[in-house]
């Protein structure tokens, strides 16, 4: 299966990530390789073969539902680029 | 300049006897590592950040406890953390511009344990940008280079902690494997590295790339090292609800079980396309497991040429879900004066994000997305099910597999980064056992070149002990994993 043009700026959207209008061919190619390579696994018969989404088939482990954290707001906002009164501060989006 | 107390190559037990006898200190050890890197880590960057104060005062503190007797196995062993684990007030920048300004608020589990432990960590070890490359040519604070020859990649994405290993900064690191990164830049060193079964190591505080192949693990000198180091990172965390529910494993309890009666399962398709100074390396090291005992029995992993394939779907899939928390609001890089919300998620990842991460973004959003899921995600579901019962059936007759780790030596700089798919293919050998979850260990089995490769072992699920003495009784046998790059020069020393 090949992308084009339309498809590429598509899943940039989606993905939030610009491509400059120059790389958007170099883009494309480069994805279409990739999915060269992994389009070889539809050769392999998988009928009726269930999906592995994580090794040895693991379940969720639950815990009892009880606050084991403490709170430490400050300490991690103090990485980010502008808070004020504990909200993270962004451009306005609702007018 | 500090004087070195030490050889810089000295194992963990040569170090051990030496701070218990007094013959030097931890500080002074620690001195004397701070030195060596000082000295040689602008060739090599194999360092992001070197945390010399911080090593001063844990390794004055290790000196008290070895003072009153209460040290333990790892009081006063240097080491340094990929700098994927992050380590409360230290820079943490999984190799990217993203989190280039990021002082982690926390410490990963293995950090913590590790320092509990009485581990002295000298620094942040250099990596692909979120451990996404084979060549270690993907960070942000450039690449790494091969102890052995530098103009030759270390390996990737855990290339930092392999070459300083390598190159006698430190006797013991930390790294991540997520389709070979711990064993294939260990095999390009000349070190021993492992890594264990998913989920044998908590991944709290260990950046994410692709979560259900992601799994800490160590790289050594020899495999007794990293018997000793992996042991004091095990067990279950309340934290990581994929970590094993099992206790702090001792690791080291089958270094002493002779290679006698062990079946080594051979894949018949591995040797067969391997070029020739590769294969004959890998026989002479199976002859050599053989001479101590061990019996060789031919098996098939049929499905091993589609774990590639399969890989690049649920790897970039993963990723592209795991990076979407970067987005210029809680933490890491953000433009300058951004329009709109959009254009502030939108400048702040394609700006910090380096071109190998953009990709797999891209191609892990695509095969998730409406109408292309079944064709792709789910089919590489299914082929990860059919890989993960090809080791099933082989166990069923050996005990332990060995393959190559990679196809060969380490390359040089430049020669694979424009290849995607190249680079890709290194990892075909690693690349099947993440999918499965087993354990995987590269030892040195000699020089192609003068440049190293390894061997690699693959272990049923929680087997790491039998992997580990195994590579011990080789290494007794063997003085590949004693040869060392000399860093002056050019050329290498072997002994």
């Amino acid at each position: 299966m090949a992308v084009n043009k339309e498809t590429v700026l598509t899943i940039a959207t989606l993905a939030h990530l610009e491509i400059a209008i120059d790389q958007v061919d170099d883009q494309i190619e480069r994805m279409n390789r990739i999915l060269d390579l992994v389009d070889e696994m539809q050769a392999v018969d998988t009928h009726e073969v269930r999906p592995l989404a994580t090794p040895f088939d693991q379940v969720q482990r639950l815990r009892a539902d009880e606050v084991t954290e403490s709170n430490q707001r400050e300490k991690l906002q103090s990485v980010a680029t502008r808070t004020s009164d504990g909200l993270y501060l962004v451009p306005r989006f609702v007018e | 300049m500090v004087a070195h107390v030490t050889t810089p190559f000295q194992s963990i037990a040569e170090i051990r006897a030496n701070l218990d006898d007094g013959t030097y200190s931890c500080r002074e050890l620690a001195e004397s590592l701070i030195s060596r890197i000082e000295e040689h880590d602008n060739d090599i960057n194999a360092f992001i950040t070197v945390t010399a104060d911080d090593a001063r005062s844990t390794a004055d503190a290790q000196d008290v406890l070895i003072a009153k007797g209460q040290a333990g196995p790892l009081t006063g062993i240097p080491l340094a953390h990929k700098d994927i684990f992050c380590t409360e007030g230290v820079k943490t920048s999984a190799g990217s511009k993203m989190l280039d300004n990021f002082i982690a608020p926390y410490s990963a589990t293995v950090v913590e344990k590790l320092k509990a432990a009485g581990c002295v960590t000298l620094g942040k070890t250099n990596l692909d940008e979120f451990a996404m490359g084979s060549s270690n040519e993907n960070s942000y604070y450039g690449p790494v280079r091969n102890p052995w020859q530098k103009s030759h990649v270390p390996g990737g994405s855990s290339g930092g902690s392999a070459a300083a290993v390598a190159a006698g900064f430190c006797p013991v690191s930390t790294g991540t494997d997520t389709g070979g990164s711990i064993r294939q830049p260990a095999s390009m060193c000349g070190v021993t590295g492992i890594k264990p079964t998913y989920g044998r190591v908590s991944r709290w505080g260990m950046i994410a790339f692709a979560s259900s192949l992601d799994q800490a693990g160590v790289f050594a000198r020899n495999a007794q090292d990293a018997a000793i180091l992996l042991s004091a990172m095990t067990g279950a965390d309340p934290r990581d609800s994929t970590c094993i529910d099992a206790p702090l494993a001792d690791l080291t309890q089958e270094l002493s079980t002779p290679l006698a009666g062990i079946r080594i399962g051979v894949p018949e398709q591995y040797l067969s396309e391997l070029d020739a100074p590769m294969a004959d390396l890998l026989t002479s090291a199976l002859f050599e497991m053989e001479a101590g005992g061990a019996k060789l029995v031919d098996i098939s992993l049929p499905h091993t040429r589609y774990a590639v394939p399969a890989y690049y779907v649920i790897a970039p899939a993963e990723c592209s879900t795991n990076l979407s928390r970067y987005d210029g609001v809680r933490f890491g890089y953000r433009c300058e004066d951004p329009e709109d919300i959009e254009d502030l998620y939108k400048r702040s990842r394609s700006e910090a994000f380096g071109d190998e991460v953009k990709q797999r973004i891209l191609v892990g959003t695509f095969t998730l997305s409406t109408g292309y899921y079944d064709a792709y995600y789910r089919k590489a579901q299914q082929i990860r099910r059919l890989i993960h019962q090809d080791f099933v059936a082989a166990f069923n007759s050996v005990d332990v597999i060995a393959a190559p780790t990679c196809p060969g030596p380490a390359f040089q700089l430049l020669e694979k980064i424009s290849d995607s798919i190249a680079m890709y293919l290194q990892d075909i050998y690693t690349i099947p056992v993440n999918l499965a979850g087993l354990p995987g260990l590269s030892m040195p089995i000699g020089q192609i070149g003068q440049m190293p490769v390894g061997m690699q072992l693959i272990g049923q699920y929680l087997d790491e002990a039998r992997l580990l003495g195994m590579a011990h009784q080789f290494q007794q046998r063997t003085d590949w994993h004693l040869a060392t790059p000399t860093l002056q020069a050019t050329g290498v020393s072997h002994g």
